[in-house]
């Protein structure tokens, strides 16, 4: 830990604070009720995915990968799988492009409804994150009659998919389509047009477009930061390119901006599902692939949190000689660093779960001051001050 | 029926540990909160401190960070109370088994510092809610 | 900038590479010596300029070899600059944190487990590993001394 000038408190943030798939240990640097500092310490969670990853055959790791993060199950394997297709020259057939395109935005949707559940609890509006998550649901229940799980779908296979979309379900599917359209749309309504959350999100955390850049954050972090990259649009996989999108992006920076960000991404979400199930072709999901030739291969998909990035290389064996994976948040949340610093105490719990660390870090909060020890804050304090300050908005609006 | 076991029984309070889970057997155990699952029904309830917890929800196959942690929270909960391994992680490390930095599973870790501790295993990979919830249940019929 | 324009840019480094390699559309290898790497990635960042992605340091054969991972989002291009460290029983390299702050955990990691040295990094205490893990022990090296 960095040596911190003495008479300075120091709030450490964690490290207990589940769900989130680095679990971090942030400290923060408090002057009064501003932050002057932040630092942080992972390796709680560091499980050695790439050392067991070469001990693995290639057909294997499909399935470790999608344990790297739960949230993105899709994500991670889907960029394994093109590294290692880049490598052996796999023609997909295209009822499998369209099926990895189905599985991962259904995946978006949950996860996108999910942060903001989360992020209404941060804020003191329970109401909000009773209601994502209930809406959350019929998302899971697409994805257990596609995949067989509503999590860790273990879906994807080096050269296609290994469950297939079956033609009974396709009406089902649109009608629900529908339903949940609907239910989204009622949902950001209440929450754009809500004063109460304007109040709390609007100006809070920016991360400007020169940080963004520097930082090299990808996702809704960067586009709510006005750089509108989307790898699902640059260079895109699976069957993006055959539909009718957009990439969502507003300039603002501040946490509202990315809240606005992932709600229309839901939007557009829903819009792809319904395209692909539209336009789905016949034919088989998967091809067979023998053999692995020397070689190297990047592989890149846009996951509800950003850009996962993994990059393959193989010697002709059955393993891979070096697999590297890399998380969208692992560039994310190095930008705290840059929307932080300077912001108050009750704007930081919802400033770190902006970036989408789920439950991030309130779970076990403690503020401490340096020169005595004496813990002064809990999380449940901070928390109420996160909570007191809504209502106080509330009163005045 | 001893009586702190008969209390411990009626409506048990939960923290949740991570302990290098990949967030799946986590978002699970926040589904029960919400309402298609509603966990609060039957009493218990999620807490934000080991301090008030009559049972730890422990997920992942505990790295060698988060060992310390662990048993640091265990030594804080009130006994008796009930340690769940939630998912195949918690129970057996599962696909990490063969990780550097994995020293887990959870009851190895537990059973270090109390041989007795009670210790409850809901396997999957995640377990759905459901199997949460009936893990819980029959546990704590069981007692 | 197009894709022949992003490839005469790149030209303009070319006497510090050993070579460069094509081998699937839009992805393009570079190869250089460690001791050219900070200045190719310097203009990589800043010339070109190129969004970073991440390093890969991998344990070759007799030498270490870092990628650095960059991303051109215009025409969804991936450019990988590799960096050979000849030197295996004392790897060094210069540390591209000072310039490029998103690089800083990526090399704190490769520390942890590699064992590469990084010069002048602003901030090398250990990220990845567990503070009871002990010293001198690298996890991703192909030998790992215990």
């Amino acid at each position: 830990m960095k040596t911190v000038k003495i008479n300075q408190p120091v709030i450490p943030v964690g490290p207990l604070h589940p769900l989130q798939e680095e679990m971090e240990c942030f400290r923060l640097t408090v002057d009064g009720e501003t932050v002057t500092d932040i630092d942080m310490r992972i390796s709680y969670n560091h499980r050695g995915i790439e050392g067991i990853s070469q001990s693995l055959q290639f057909d294997q790791v499909p399935l470790l990968v999608s344990r790297i993060c739960g949230i993105c199950s899709a994500s991670h394997p889907l960029a394994y799988v093109q590294a290692v297709e880049e490598i052996a020259d796999v023609k997909l057939p295209d009822r499998a492009r369209y099926v990895r395109t189905i599985v991962a935005e259904l995946e978006r949707i949950h996860s996108h409804v999910l942060w903001l559940g989360l992020a209404g609890h941060f804020i003191g509006y329970d109401t909000v994150f009773m209601w994502a998550w209930k809406y959350r649901e019929p998302v899971l229940d697409m994805l257990e009659a596609i995949t067989g799980n509503r999590n860790n779908y273990g879906n994807l296979l080096i050269g296609g998919c290994r469950e297939d979309i079956s033609d009974d379900l396709i009406p089902k599917m649109l009608t629900d389509l529908d339903e949940i359209e609907k239910k989204m749309d009622m949902l950001i309504k209440a929450v754009t047009d809500d004063p109460v959350i304007h109040a709390r999100l609007k100006g809070v955390g920016v991360l400007t477009k020169e940080d963004a850049v520097r930082f090299a954050v990808t996702g809704p972090t960067a586009r709510g930061s006005g750089v509108d990259i989307d790898v699902r649009h640059d260079d895109a996989y699976a069957a993006y390119d055959e539909l009718d999108w957009s990439v969502c992006a507003v300039p603002e920076g501040d946490v509202f901006a990315k809240a606005v960000v992932r709600l229309l991404e839901v939007l557009e979400a829903i819009k792809i599902i319904r395209q692909a199930v539209k336009k789905l072709p016949k034919g088989p999901v998967k091809t067979n692939v023998k053999d692995i030739p020397p070689g190297e291969g990047t592989g890149r998909a846009e996951a509800p949190r950003g850009e996962t990035f993994h990059y393959v290389r193989s010697d002709g064996g059955n393993r891979p000689v070096r697999h590297k994976a890399r998380a969208p948040s692992y560039v994310n949340v190095p930008s705290f660093k840059a929307s932080c610093i300077g912001q108050k105490l009750a704007d930081v719990t919802i400033t770190l779960a902006a970036v989408d660390p789920c439950y991030s870090c309130t779970e076990r909060l403690a503020v401490v001051d340096k020169r005595t020890d004496e813990v002064l804050y809990d999380y449940n304090m901070l928390l109420k001050l996160s909570r007191e300050k809504t209502e106080e908005i509330r009163r005045h609006a | 029926m001893d009586w702190r076991i008969w209390s411990l029984k009626k409506s048990p309070w939960v923290f949740h540990v991570n302990t290098g889970a990949c967030n799946n057997c986590d978002i699970e155990v926040v589904d029960c909160l919400t309402p298609r699952f509603d966990i609060e029904r039957f009493g218990m309830k999620l807490v934000g401190s080991p301090r008030h917890a009559d049972a730890l929800l422990v997920t992942g196959g505990v790295t060698a960070q988060a060992a310390h942690r662990l048993r640091e929270v265990y030594r804080q909960t009130p006994k008796p109370c009930v340690v769940f391994a939630i998912g195949a992680c918690a129970c057996d490390k599962g696909i990490f088994t063969t990780g550097y930095h994995m020293v887990g599973p959870v009851d190895k870790i537990i059973r270090e510092i109390d041989p007795d501790a009670i210790i409850v295993y809901v396997p999957g990979c995640p377990p759905k809610p459901e199997a949460i919830i009936s893990g819980a249940i029959k546990a704590l019929s069981a007692l | 900038m197009n894709s022949e324009e992003l490839r005469n840019k790149l030209s303009e480094v070319k006497d510090k590479l050993i070579k460069t390699e094509e081998p699937v559309n839009n992805r393009i290898y570079l190869y250089c010596e460690s001791e050219s790497s900070y200045s190719v990635n310097k203009f990589l960042f800043e010339e070109v300029p190129l969004r970073f992605v991440i390093a890969t340091g991998i344990d070759g054969d007799g030498c270490f070899e870092i990628l650095y991972h960059y991303s051109y989002d215009q025409t969804g291009c991936v450019v990988n600059l590799k960096a050979f460290i000849r030197d295996y029983d004392n790897p060094q390299i210069e540390s591209i944190a000072p310039f490029l702050p998103a690089a800083e955990w990526i090399e704190r990691e490769m520390h942890d487990l590699l064992g590469i040295e990084f010069k002048n990094h602003p901030d090398m205490r250990r990220l990845i590993l567990s503070d009871d893990w002990p010293e001198g022990v690298y996890p991703l090296r192909k030998k790992v001394t215990k």
